[in-house]
């Protein structure tokens, strides 16, 4: 298909609006993810980055509906998958959803996948969900997809269990699942933190050709600016639970505004520029406790930090090409 | 795997020979004389050292104990001082009653526990998962004869759907085995849930509800099967503690089992007969776990040892 097809059905896949996650805690209700929003569309990878804690995962088990609620409970915010508010879905229906049209794969292979059942079976059983594929079709399938996830001798693998296999390749079984019903979605929570820096480039590599093949589109959550800039297409920087800048890759890493991005970008070590030390940026992420509405939460431990920075909160603005930000002093590029 | 099953089957061996030593120190240690108990009060002195010649109990311990170890793997346990019957015959006459009493209180216990302690998991923190354990713990807590009473009361003769005792059919097991069953499920329940709770937190879980599947193929499929394992270590243990009888519930039901034989012996100072029976509940402990060890493997292939 040639390209201008592609550029002109170029739908949006998921739209994330207004949406506030919080937690019950014994000491009252916290909001992990503030009023936080985005869109991917068909084919596109949208990076969610940010530090521990800042409420990506929470964003991505969100979508999914996968939050225990309570304690979790959405406070507001529409999530829309190809027009459908995923939010006010029956739970049959958006198990029909789970795993088949939007796969997830998450970011401990080594524990994500059940050591009591072989490989084979973990796959098949998405097919026998959503394709009601019996047990022999469901493991010729898995057979298949293994070999498309790029695990050898698939035809020996498939009977294996966990245990057998390395990180590298229970990270590609669980791509495997993730893919299986070809989903137009695919959320990847930190899929290559846990493994060794060889097997993460081919993992990214192997996610990157899948997608081209399903023309599928990806939320990939991470904390990594290099796996982002190779990549995404889309990033939104989360601070503390809200979106603070988000921009088109090459924008935002030539033009990095928000003070939290820009601290992040020069935290990543760079061959030929030798320091004694690797900047950072003092302090940490607030607890969920205390987080104020009333100032912009990265004030604490900006290095540019005004007053108005302490006394009003900055809200999401739309600047040139494309790029938000929130932010009352942002740096210069 | 087989080299397991030798190592596992020589550990058996060994413990059963270390119980053989307890049981032949016991039969030292008791305060009484066994050739003074066979040859009654007025026995002359003559008679009495005949008597102990006779059996073999003026040799030192340890031909003693050789003697008694080879008899003991010619299936001779020796002969009831009282009831002047060979303790095997006694045993085995008793063990049919025992190990039916055995798998009904086994099933009772699973068939109470298993649902209860998952439905509580499922539940952690409600009022449906409080009310489970207070159940649960009141099982546990009760004495034997309580519930067994309780339950002859209102199922024997309040109404009278079973036999008020005794064996011979399967309504005879029911109540025995029930009370078993409430008084042990509550410790089945407890770990059960416990376990649940445990896996449920598991990474493997988020991934099994990622693929779209139903809440209850989650926690029964993916949950239960590894959830499951201290149960069967815990159904390995039952084995071998109901082995050994279950004295109260055999005295509530008159239930002709192990524990009733031992009871009546313990009473009379019969060595044989007690010696007899703490070595089958040794056996039954011992063969117990090696079962629980074979099973495991099925259930959990990380344990499959190559």
């Amino acid at each position: 298909m040639a390209e201008a097809g592609k550029a002109a059905r170029a739908e949006t896949v998921l739209t994330v609006e207004d949406l506030t996650v919080g937690f019950v805690t014994e000491t009252g209700a916290v909001r992990a993810v503030e009023s936080i929003g985005f869109s991917i569309d068909q084919g596109k990878t949208l990076g969610l980055v940010g530090e521990s804690g800042c409420g990506k995962s929470v964003t991505a088990m969100a979508v999914m509906r996968l939050l225990q609620m309570p304690p979790a409970f959405v406070a507001s915010g529409r999530i829309l998958f190809d027009g459908q508010d995923l939010l006010t879905l029956p739970e049959h229906r958006m198990r029909s959803i789970r795993g088949n049209r939007i796969g997830m794969i998450f970011q401990e292979p080594m524990t994500s996948l059940n050591p009591c059942f072989t490989v084979g079976f973990q796959i098949g059983e998405v097919l026998r969900i959503h394709r009601g594929m019996n047990r022999s079709e469901a493991r010729d399938r898995a057979v298949e997809l293994m070999e498309g996830v790029g695990i050898g001798a698939a035809e020996s693998r498939v009977d294996q269990y966990p245990h057998q296999l390395s990180g590298g390749l229970r990270q590609r079984v669980l791509i495997a699942i993730a893919l299986a019903c070809q989903p137009r979605l695919l959320i990847a929570d930190e899929p290559t933190t846990a493994l060794d820096v060889t097997v993460q480039a081919q993992i990214l590599n192997l996610l990157a050709r899948l997608q081209e093949q399903l023309d599928m589109s990806v939320l990939l959550i991470t904390h990594d600016l290099g796996v982002v800039a190779e990549t995404c297409d889309h990033v939104a920087v989360m601070y503390a639970g809200r979106v603070v800048e988000s921009a088109p890759v090459a924008e935002l890493f030539s033009r990095p505004a928000h003070p939290y991005t820009c601290g992040l970008m020069s935290a990543i070590p760079q061959l030929g520029r030798r320091s004694e030390y690797l900047p950072t940026i003092p302090g940490v992420v607030p607890s969920l406790e205390n987080r104020s509405v009333h100032q912009c939460c990265f004030a604490g431990r900006c290095l540019q930090s005004q007053m108005i920075c302490f006394k009003q909160f900055p809200p999401l603005k739309k600047e040139r090409n494309n790029h938000d930000l929130a932010c009352w002093n942002p740096c210069e590029s | 795997m087989l080299q397991f099953l030798a190592r596992r089957f020589g550990q058996a061996v060994a413990i059963l020979l270390g119980v053989t030593v307890i049981t032949f120190a016991l039969s030292f240690l008791m305060p009484a004389d066994p050739v003074r108990m066979i040859a009654g009060r007025s026995a002359t002195p003559e008679t009495v050292e005949s008597i102990r010649r006779e059996l073999g109990l003026d040799q030192p311990l340890p031909a003693q104990y050789l003697r008694y170890v080879s008899r003991l793997l010619q299936g001779d346990f020796g002969r009831s001082y009282m009831q002047k019957t060979e303790v095997s015959t006694l045993i085995l006459s008793r063990l049919p009653a025992t190990l039916l009493l055995l798998a009904g209180a086994i099933f009772f216990e699973l068939l109470i526990g298993m649902p209860a302690g998952i439905f509580a998991a499922t539940r952690r923190g409600r009022a449906s998962d409080n009310w489970i354990m207070a159940i649960s713990f009141a099982g546990v807590s009760m004495p034997q004869f309580v519930i067994g009473l309780l339950l002859l009361y209102l199922f024997a003769y309040m109404i009278p759907i079973f036999p008020l005792g005794g064996y011979g059919s399967l309504m005879h097991l029911v109540l025995p085995a029930l009370t078993l069953g409430i008084s042990g499920g509550g410790w089945y329940s407890r770990m059960m849930r416990s376990a649940m709770i445990d896996v449920l937190r598991k990474d493997y879980i988020r991934t099994a509800r990622a693929k779209g599947m139903r809440e209850q193929r989650v926690i029964l499929v993916h949950g239960l099967r590894n959830a499951i394992l201290p149960i069967i270590a815990m159904v390995g243990l039952d084995i071998g503690i109901f082995m050994a009888g279950a004295v109260v519930v055999e005295s509530v039901y008159g239930w002709p089992g192990i524990g009733q034989l031992a009871w009546q012996a313990i009473q009379v100072v019969d060595i044989p007969i007690i010696m007899g029976v703490t070595l089958v509940a040794a056996i039954g402990i011992v063969t117990g776990n090696l079962l629980a060890d074979l099973v495991m493997p099925f259930l959990d292939p990380r344990l499959q040892l190559e």
